[in-house]
């Protein structure tokens, strides 16, 4: 039986790396008493698999984990016998069975949505409601970017389905967060930046995940209602 | 919501923030408002090796089972952060609280090897706590050193107000309610340590002064106070299947170098090997009995949802339960999906039973540890490993489908001869010889077989026979390294041989912390100032700087290594009573020289002095 689990991650947990969430949770698994599936092999691991990785620094409420079971008795208790065993800074929201023809959490990524908080004061740009409102408008938004390898020139244009302002110290978007285009908060923050003329240092803002959708009959649904 | 010492801003620069956040499973957090004592448990290495020392987590569960006890987890901040907290003035803090150890009652630092003796210096210093015990002022925390190198604490005494000899299980409790009582009776420091010095196993070394004669040697001691004891007996646990376990260990985030249940299958060891220390300050061989193990196991694993389970112990083959625990924990992990690693056991059907039920063979490989390349000099360090049962044992294993071995050798063992060095080639060749007469050829998967050689270089030992035995000096530990690898080079299978050995620096270094006196102390401290940390790593272990240390602090090197030493030299740490006493080492010392070996304690009981603990394998046990 596959089995999708929607948690939150905050506080001090947001120093924690993606492949230490998964160890934790591997062990967390095991302290919750959950008939969790193994691989075959020498040495077998549980079969897992994380929606997105989230980077060191930011904050999720909407963080998504496949499981595999072999038998439980229901999704609530599989909810507080996790629960139970969690840390500060992560809480499990949902617990909820896939059909087995559900495609993996990693592979159903359409797109997250974020929010972007000051973590002191206000954004430093007038009128920010409006400002954005005219970058989404822009006929195109390039971006240049640079790794270790390579320099692409991407336009962001497509990838950003929705852009606002959440009062004058906090901004909202919507991504796309798929593996062939996601776009990362970040970049769109420094388009932006370079569009109103302003420098927005990329410590001065806590990311939050509000959400990660999946696409289904064309609209985005989150993840655990599949 | 938790806090964090150290801004975000310094977490998300610094390598592997989860260093230094806490929050761990299983770690426990209480209220400092519902608490007496504070006690800031160290140990002075970065987290991931700090976080996989057993002892550590012993005392850390048994203080925090004490309501009035919150007891904190402290480490080494790597070099990156060292720099950070310097430079804006952080004082280094618990991880559970994260408020400055400077708060705190007490600071414990668990000593386990003697390079990790400038982490002291730098713990204490980030701390913001004077470096030496005598300028620590009425609100600075109590600095405790414990574990192994407690056993001559005398090079780093200055460092510490007190040092606790032995087990911690049995004193602490004590310890801690005097410190309780002499604070509501408006007591000072000094009056604490007056009334710890009381306390068995606590040593308080600024109330000693270090005695020498013109050619340096000691002559003496001279007490401070006539209530204060000459010698000071190490603390022991005599029913370690009565005592505190850490049955919810702390789970860290990161992987760290022992990231397993750990199970403590029995202390001591009943081999005396003449050039090891544990073997003899941990007498004598204390076994848990195997239901509690078994019941430890499930309830740690259950607790911690760790995926391993390992065994703890000197010698585990000689645990007398280890068949009855080793099929219950195959059948229970089994079924859980969880993981054994296996201790090194001695080879033969049943171990490599064992190891075919739990681990790949082909990935696994085999060790031995014969220490010595001939027979004569097994029989001065007292190894009772013989050529013969190594190579049976390897007989037995290729024909089971193992094809790599792993050798343990040392240099620069007393009467050493430049025979025995050959024999280290000579053996590692011969176990080569046996893989290619004991396979077929059609049987050998990828047709080889792979030995690793390693040697060590000998360091003589506190509390052993070989505490009077001069070490070799740098040149002469290079020039039987080459000899070994030139005796390997010239065996007929040196093809399936690969040879490592240690940096030799090093070890004369540590020789000199080992058996080195007061006077050693302000060469540490002078070395730590002039940048030395983390000496244990070798890309941050400065030799030069040392070397230089030690010669514009006037003090000689040679002196505390390559010297001879006479039968009735008084030594620092001879205040110290470990159970063993010194006509026991001595005599041992006399038939390692005519290569004489002793039986073990399970063979044969020596009269070493550790019967007088009245416990474990003794004659002397009620
Ligand atoms: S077997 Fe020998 S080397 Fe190993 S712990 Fe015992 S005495 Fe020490
Ligand atoms: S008193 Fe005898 S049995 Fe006990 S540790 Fe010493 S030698 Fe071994």
């Amino acid at each position: 039986m596959k089995i999708r689990i929607k948690f939150s991650k905050y506080g001090t947990m947001k120093y924690i790396g993606h492949l230490d969430m998964m160890r934790f949770f591997q062990k967390a698994i095991r302290r919750a008493g959950i008939d969790v599936k193994y691989s075959e092999g020498f040495s077998p691991h549980q079969i897992m698999s994380f929606a997105a990785p989230l980077g060191i620094g930011m904050e999720s409420k909407g963080e998504y984990m496949d499981i595999e079971v072999c038998s439980m008795t229901s999704t609530q208790d599989m909810k507080e016998a996790l629960a139970r065993v969690m840390v500060e800074g992560v809480d499990i929201i949902s617990v909820s069975v896939l059909p087995d023809n559900a495609k993996n959490a990693m592979a159903s990524v359409a797109a997250a949505s974020y929010l972007l908080q000051r973590k002191e004061g206000d954004y430093p740009v007038n009128d920010l409601a409006e400002k954005l409102q005219a970058f989404l408008a822009l006929e195109a938004i390039p971006y240049t970017k640079e790794t270790k390898k390579s320099v692409v020139e991407l336009n962001l244009k497509e990838g950003i389905y929705e852009l606002a302002a959440d009062g004058s110290n906090a901004i909202r978007m919507m991504v796309n967060a798929s593996s062939s285009g996601n776009i990362k908060p970040g970049m769109v923050m420094e388009a932006f930046c370079s569009f109103a003329g302003v420098e927005i240092p990329a410590g001065s803002y806590q990311i939050i995940k509000l959400e990660t959708y999946t696409e289904n009959a064309h609209k985005f649904v989150p993840l655990d209602a599949v | 919501m938790r806090k964090t010492a150290l801004s975000e801003e310094i977490l998300l620069q610094v390598e592997k923030p989860a260093r230094y956040i806490g929050n761990e499973v299983n770690s426990v957090v209480k209220d400092r408002e519902d608490v007496a004592v504070r006690f800031a448990m160290c140990f002075p290495d970065v987290y991931e090796i700090g976080m996989s020392h057993l002892g550590i987590q012993i005392l850390y569960s048994m203080f925090n089972s004490w309501e009035d006890v919150w007891c904190e987890r402290v480490y080494s901040p790597w070099t990156d952060l060292d720099q950070i907290m310097r430079k804006q003035h952080i004082p280094l803090f618990g991880l559970e609280s994260q408020e400055p150890v400077k708060e705190m009652d007490f600071l414990g630092i668990t000593l386990q090897y003697e390079m990790c003796y400038t982490n002291i210096l730098q713990i204490l210093d980030l701390a913001q706590i004077p470096l030496l015990a005598t300028e620590r002022g009425e609100d600075m925390p109590i600095v405790i050193g414990g574990g192994p190198c407690t056993y001559n604490p005398e090079p780093i005494a200055d460092f510490f107000d007190l040092f606790y000899i032995g087990e911690g299980e049995t004193q602490y409790r004590r310890l801690l309610d005097w410190y309780v009582e002499n604070r509501e009776n408006g007591g000072s420091r000094q009056d604490f340590l007056r009334g710890a010095a009381q306390i068995p196993g606590i040593y308080v070394p600024q109330f000693y002064e270090e005695l020498y004669h013109e050619d340096g040697t000691i002559e003496g001691r001279r007490k401070l106070y006539e209530e204060l004891p000459d010698v000071v007996r190490k603390e022991i646990v005599t029913d370690v299947s009565d005592t505190y376990y850490p049955l919810r260990p702390v789970v860290p985030f990161i992987k760290v170098t022992q990231d397993r249940v750990v199970l403590e299958i029995q202390r001591g060891c009943i081999r005396g090997c003449r050039f090891c220390q544990a073997g003899q300050i941990y007498r004598p061989v204390r076994e848990r009995h195997v239901d509690i193990l078994k019941r430890y196991a499930v309830e740690m694993l259950q607790s911690t949802g760790h995926e391993e389970i390992s065994l703890s112990s000197l010698s585990s083959s000689d645990y007398s339960q280890l068949n009855e625990l080793l099929e219950f924990l195959i059948e229970e992990c089994g079924q859980k999906h969880i993981n054994i690693s296996l201790p090194s056991l001695r080879i033969d059907a049943f171990s490599l039973d064992v190891m075919r039920k739990v681990q790949d063979v082909k990935k696994s490989s085999l060790t031995f540890a014969p220490e010595a390349g001939s027979q004569r000099l097994r029989d001065v360090i007292n190894k009772g490993l013989t050529e013969e049962v190594i190579l049976r044992g390897a007989a037995l294993a290729f024909e089971g489908g193992w094809t790599r071995v792993k050798l343990y050798f040392m240099l620069g063992l007393p009467t050493e001869t430049e025979e025995d060095i050959k024999g280290i080639g000579e053996l590692s060749n011969k176990i080569a010889a046996t893989f290619f007469e004991t396979v077929p050829k059609d049987k050998r998967v990828n047709g080889k077989v792979q030995i690793v050689t390693s040697t060590s270089f000998f360091i003589p030992k506190p509390f052993t026979p070989f505490q009077w035995a001069p070490m070799c000096t740098k040149e002469e530990f290079l020039e039987k390294a080459y000899q070994t690898k030139k005796g390997i080079m010239e065996q007929l299978n040196q093809k399936s041989i690969k040879y490592n050995w240690h940096e030799a620096d090093v070890s004369v270094l540590e020789g000199v912390f080992a058996r080195g006196d007061r006077r050693v102390a302000k060469v540490i401290l002078e070395a730590y100032r002039r940048g030395c940390l983390f000496d244990s790593w070798s890309e941050y272990y400065k030799n030069d700087v040392w070397i230089q240390c030690f010669e514009d602090c006037g003090v000689d090197i040679g002196f505390y290594t390559t010297r001879e030493r006479s039968d009735d030299e008084i030594f620092p740490w001879d205040f110290i009573d470990c159970g063993v006493t010194r006509q026991f080492l001595l005599r041992e010392w006399k038939k390692a020289q005519a290569g004489v070996v002793s039986p073990n304690c399970q063979e044969q009981c020596q009269g070493c002095g550790a019967g007088t603990f009245e416990c474990g394998i003794c004659p002397t046990a009620s």
